[in-house]
């Protein structure tokens, strides 16, 4: 979706700013919104690319006010309650409906070492062989989806040159809307910096973002 | 759990104080439903917070590099195959499942950014800090890398190609950083001590022993 989201190349944000021996979480509830949003993906209601949507389909206002664990917070909310794990009259009360089973956690304790040092690999086998070579020139397609991509926009319809490939990976644009993994080849794409930005770019900058495929045509 | 009351507390997150904020409150009450539910372990939580509070951060990523410094053999399976190599160290998982090394020189400065939400290597640089999560950041990086490092106070010279990832799928990407001068005699973790979790974003380089200690 072309949202707010898609931040490439915007103006108007102002410098970026360090702070000094910044906490890993500046308050407990951050880290509690962390944990709740590990443990309450155990239940594989959701996917990583379904929950990055979530975030994404966040209004702008709140998107570009809210901090980072509150977007969390909320597209957990929105997870849960699509999932039906919870129910909105549960969410308003904070009360379990008492006609409702108590379930059993997938994720105990025992069980975090191993799921994060395990993560969630998106490589994939596949039998097809790459459709682009390295050195290869590529365009990235010019396409406005309305759903979930990883496409951002300041690279639609420009001209890179493929680095590598990185295998079959799980396709965001497709298992984000739970319609399967559509496993596809992975590049880096090298983009010069005066291709996205123009003359005022510096002349031997460049830009490299992963793609897949069906993100691209041979140029 | 209302949410008709949120939006006059939103300037309010005063997290020094001793009243709970309202967001605090409302992620309280969400946990308390969650657990009531048998929907999440509150043990697994405390696990998940103590995990990426205290056993995970960007210590991890400067063995990696400061082994890359000392042993070319394991510098050459790092270029070659990031996450076997971090692997080896005991760094594996998530949001880390897919690791390639950027390796800086006097030719070529790196610098990571995720412009679509937050990607960052958190097996080797633990959670991402906030600059890097913001608005700022996040659309600038791209546009104008040059001038987001000078904001950190490093200049990149003109003979020099600043080339910028942007983390768009599963691949995360640590910057091996140039070993600075005046360190030929230090081992390895002597050197862990010099390099920091902005050099591996790639928004400042790694200072010598002397600079440091001025710092």
């Amino acid at each position: 979706m072309n949202g707010v989201h898609d931040m490439g190349g915007m103006h108007g944000f102002g410098p970026v700013e360090p702070e000094a021996n910044e906490p890993v979480f500046h308050a407990p509830w951050e880290g509690r919104v962390l944990a709740l949003r590990r443990a309450a993906s155990a239940w594989r209601r959701w996917n990583i690319d379904a929950g990055r949507h979530s975030i994404e389909r966040l209004p702008p206002a709140d998107y570009l006010r809210m901090s980072y664990y509150e977007k969390w917070f909320a597209s957990s909310i929105r997870l849960l309650l699509d999932a039906g794990l919870i129910t909105p009259q549960e969410l308003a009360t904070g009360r379990r409906d008492p006609t409702s089973p108590i379930a059993t956690p997938p994720l105990t304790a025992d069980k975090v070492p191993v799921a994060i040092a395990a993560g969630g690999p998106t490589l994939r086998q596949i039998s097809a062989q790459p459709r682009f070579a390295a050195g290869a020139a590529v365009r990235a397609r010019d396409i406005n989806p309305t759903g979930h991509t990883r496409l951002p926009r300041y690279v639609r319809g420009r001209q890179g040159v493929i680095e590598c490939h990185h295998g079959a990976h799980v396709f965001p644009d497709s298992n984000s809307r739970f319609e399967g993994e559509n496993p596809q080849y992975l590049y880096t794409v090298r983009f010069a910096a005066r291709e996205l930005w123009g003359d005022s770019a510096h002349a031997s900058d460049s830009v490299h973002l992963d793609l897949w495929e069906d993100y691209l045509d041979a140029a | 759990m209302s949410h008709d009351h949120e939006h006059d507390h939103d300037h309010h997150h005063d997290h020094g104080q001793d009243i709970p904020s309202d967001t605090a409150l409302r992620v309280k009450a969400l946990e308390s439903l969650l657990i009531e539910k048998g929907l999440v372990d509150p043990a697994a939580l405390d696990a998940v917070v103590d995990t990426y509070e205290n056993k995970i951060g960007p210590r991890n990523g400067a063995r990696i590099v400061a082994r890359a410094w000392t042993d070319p053999d394991y510098k050459a399976r790092l270029m070659g195959d990031a996450t076997a190599a971090i692997a080896e160290m005991g760094y594996t998982g998530a949001q880390g499942e897919h690791m390639v090394v950027v390796e800086n020189t006097p030719e070529v400065h790196n610098l990571v950014v995720c412009t679509l939400c937050s990607c960052y290597p958190w097996p080797v640089l633990g959670l991402p800090p906030v600059w890097y999560k913001s608005s700022a950041y996040r659309s600038r990086a791209v546009i104008e890398p040059r001038g987001v490092l000078n904001e950190f106070g490093l200049s990149v010279p003109d003979d020099v190609a600043v080339r910028v990832w942007d983390s768009t799928a599963e691949i995360r990407y640590l910057v091996l950083p140039e070993r600075p001068a005046g360190t030929d005699g230090m081992d390895a973790e002597a050197l862990a001590a010099l390099v920091t979790r902005d050099a591996m974003v790639g928004v400042a380089k790694v200072a010598g022993p002397a600079a440091k200690e001025g710092a």
